[in-house]
């Protein structure tokens, strides 16, 4: 798409110490940096905990209060305790510090032992000892749930979803919006107006017609069922469509007048100008699709047909959620949709403005 | 070699009639040109014979076959667009080669067009170029080798001079008028500019509000108008037009008055004492003479030295400016009066309908042409 393009050379720190002119800091500047401090912080903040938790231990999950880094506290083998015991520094009234481990906590006293003499239990104030950490990666929290889940399984079909739907959704949206934008024809906006009308229909309420659509064709269970019933997207129409309406009609009537079929003007001229809103759809068909949970949640019920989302619900118990498997499979399954969105963000130009035309 | 021909044919959005009734034979080979002002119906007129609008009424022939029901794709014609309408994600190549490639024509065969066509517009050099990587000019050349490659039974252009500036709109006509000699093929041309009519038709079709006002080569419309019209859009600058009523000369002849000026006329057939006429006479065609032999003095407003030649702005008493046009460099002071006498051999005369009554005036008296 972009055969000349003149980028300005700025370096990533010259861009980061901008100013309004002149080099000095004018107040709009200090705004506008506050601004935009506060922003990065609240849409990659969470970004920025998840991927962090994702390292942590189950217990330092759980920790209050909670730290950023992945830190977990050491713990040792104690002669006579089947389990390890969590490793404190304890500060005596004479001053005195001491790594001790402890037994059980009762109220605000703890009872501890020496790791070095364990017959011995001393009392401490909760208030006078603190937890000896280190940095620890949990890797366990990736590797266990790869080995003992059918996470590739899922990954799979998560992968299979997305693509055919994402696939088919820009195929037809694409066709559909062709006939909108380009033909003109006796209740064409009425029919755009229908089509956007049906935005205005909660999912909730096309649930069970669906379901029984779906039922009575015999899908359930299998990854069609997940693919084929949000394949027409009356969004999607409606953005391809308006991307078209600005193509110039020149081109299609030059493409006429050079002997091209509908199919071809569609195949051929249509839809290459179309790509900005295209790779725009495909990325909103992408996220759509991978980070769909309630229609597969209904249509797929037997673990070898989950998709990636689903099966992380299944760590999600009636009585304890594993969240150290949830938030690191939650960033694994990011990692696509990112993938997606940097790959086809650059086709997302302005791009009838570098057209041919004039 | 394609003959188009119009009979009848009639263009109406809804109620509204854009195109009443236009007849016209294109002939084989012919250059036509269509030119009127804006709104006139000309390009409407060029898309129905491509086949991109449909017709309310009358029919479409090509080669005597009515087309009004065959499609823009099927027709065999070719049109270069006025925005030039490259495709835009195409490098010139593909540009040209669209159209063979939509009638599966062997490669070997699109590849020696292409580069035949491109050697003959001189873009062989940009063929891997995409347009926006052209200049106005390179843009106009691939739409037209675009045309040329397709081989089409004839040629359609909608303004495509429009967008280049002055020197270079006056270059690629040159080309055009060449390349017309050259093909030899049938071309329709619709342009508002009728310095490019002029030179390019064999014929021009004046048209105006949806009607053909007059037909026929540049020259015959130059020279015998059949309308205030016709007389008014072509020749630059315009033919002046005046207002007048006639009125019986002692001598039987008439004479003219248009405001405060007096202009004695043989008589004419046609015209009786009383008629409300218009007269037009071109600005080259009047001479300046001493006052005694003049038929109107005006002061000059404004003159344009233009070296070889001088155009000089004055306003008669009760008459509009008119236009003067002398050879060689004239030189006269604003406010000065000039003396004119018009070339009764080259005055027009139009009824009060606009339509004409004489072309020209003979030495003897006579309506002549």
């Amino acid at each position: 798409m972009t055969d000349v393009v003149t980028r300005p050379t700025r370096t990533l720190g010259a861009l980061l110490t901008a100013t309004r002119g002149n080099g000095r800091l004018h107040w709009t500047d200090v705004f506008t940096y506050i601004y935009l401090v506060l922003g990065v912080a609240l849409m990659f903040g969470p970004v920025v905990w998840l991927v962090l938790s994702s390292f942590k231990t189950q217990a330092g999950l759980q920790e209050f209060p909670p730290t950023l880094l992945p830190l977990g506290q050491i713990s040792v083998e104690v002669e006579g305790y089947d389990e390890p015991l969590p490793l404190f520094e304890v500060t005596f009234e004479d001053g005195t510090v001491k790594q001790m481990a402890q037994v059980r906590r009762v109220g605000i006293m703890a009872q501890m032992v020496d790791p070095d003499n364990p017959e011995e239990r001393i009392q401490v104030s909760i208030n006078d000892r603190e937890p000896i950490r280190e940095m620890s990666i949990a890797w366990e929290n990736y590797t266990k749930p790869l080995e003992t889940f059918n996470f590739l399984t899922y990954l799979n079909n998560s992968v299979i979803v997305t693509a055919a739907a994402t696939l088919i959704t820009l195929l037809i949206n694409s066709m559909a919006a062709y006939g909108l934008a380009i033909y003109e024809f006796r209740g064409r906006n009425a029919v755009m107006l229908f089509v956007i009308g049906t935005l205005m229909i909660p999912i909730t309420i096309i649930l069970v017609p669906t379901y029984l659509v779906v039922t009575q064709l015999g899908m359930v269970n299998t990854l069609w069922a997940v693919i084929i019933p949000g394949c027409a997207t009356p969004t999607g129409v409606f953005l391809l469509r308006q991307y078209m309406l600005t193509i110039p009609r020149d081109l299609i009537e030059a493409a006429r007048m050079d002997k091209a079929s509908e199919w071809q003007i569609y195949w051929r001229i249509v839809l290459p100008l179309s790509l900005p809103a295209i790779a725009v759809l495909a990325i909103f068909s992408v996220m759509w699709r991978w980070n769909d949970f309630l229609w597969p949640l209904i249509v797929l019920n037997r673990s070898e047909v989950y998709t990636l989302q689903i099966g992380l619900n299944a760590f999600q118990g009636e009585l304890n959620v594993q969240w150290h498997f949830v938030l690191a499979m939650t960033v694994v399954a990011l990692i696509p949709v990112t993938v997606v969105f940097a790959f086809l963000q650059r086709f997302i130009t302005t791009g009838i403005a570098s057209s041919g035309m004039k | 070699m394609t003959e188009i021909q119009l009979n009848q044919v009639k263009k109406a959005y809804g109620d509204v009639e854009v195109i009443h009734g236009i007849d016209l034979h294109v002939h084989s080979g012919q250059f036509v040109v269509f030119v009127g002002p804006s709104g006139c119906g000309k390009s409407t007129l060029l898309r129905i014979i491509a086949g991109l609008e449909q017709v309310t009424g009358g029919e479409v022939m090509i080669d005597g076959d009515v087309v009004n029901a065959v499609p823009a794709s099927e027709r065999g014609l070719a049109m270069v667009f006025q925005s030039y309408a490259l495709y835009p994600h195409m490098t010139v190549y593909k540009n040209m080669a669209f159209g063979l490639e939509n009638s599966n024509m062997p490669r070997a065969e699109i590849e020696n067009r292409v580069q035949e066509a491109a050697k003959l517009l001189q873009i062989d050099p940009y063929l891997q170029r995409r347009p926006k990587a052209l200049s106005g000019g390179q843009r106009q050349r691939v739409a037209i080798g675009r045309a040329i490659v397709r081989d089409p039974k004839a040629f359609l252009f909608d303004e495509p001079l429009s967008n280049l500036d002055a020197e270079l709109r006056v270059a690629m006509r040159k080309e055009l008028a060449a390349l017309h000699a050259k093909l030899g093929g049938t071309m329709i041309y619709v342009t508002h500019d009728q310095v490019e009519a002029m030179t390019l038709a064999n014929t021009i079709v004046v048209l105006n509000a949806g009607r053909v006002e007059q037909a026929g080569s540049p020259l015959e419309l130059y020279n015998t108008p059949r309308n205030t019209f016709v007389a008014g859009f072509i020749g630059s600058p315009r033919m002046n037009l005046m207002e007048a009523v006639a009125e019986a000369d002692d001598d039987g002849g008439i004479v003219l008055h248009a405001g405060s000026q007096r202009i004695a006329l043989p008589a004419i057939d046609g015209v009786k004492a009383g008629d409300s006429v218009t007269f037009g006479i071109r600005p080259e065609h009047m001479d300046i003479v001493d006052e005694g032999e003049a038929d109107i003095s005006a002061p000059v407003d404004l003159t344009e030295q233009l070296g070889g030649e001088t155009y000089l702005f004055c306003t008669p008493e009760g008459l509009p400016q008119i236009t003067v046009h002398q050879l060689g460099q004239f030189p006269v002071g604003r406010g000065e009066m000039v003396h004119l006498r018009f070339r009764r051999e080259v005055l027009h005369l139009f009824g009060a309908d606009g339509q004409v009554i004489a072309n020209g005036l003979g030495a003897d008296g006579g309506a002549a042409g």
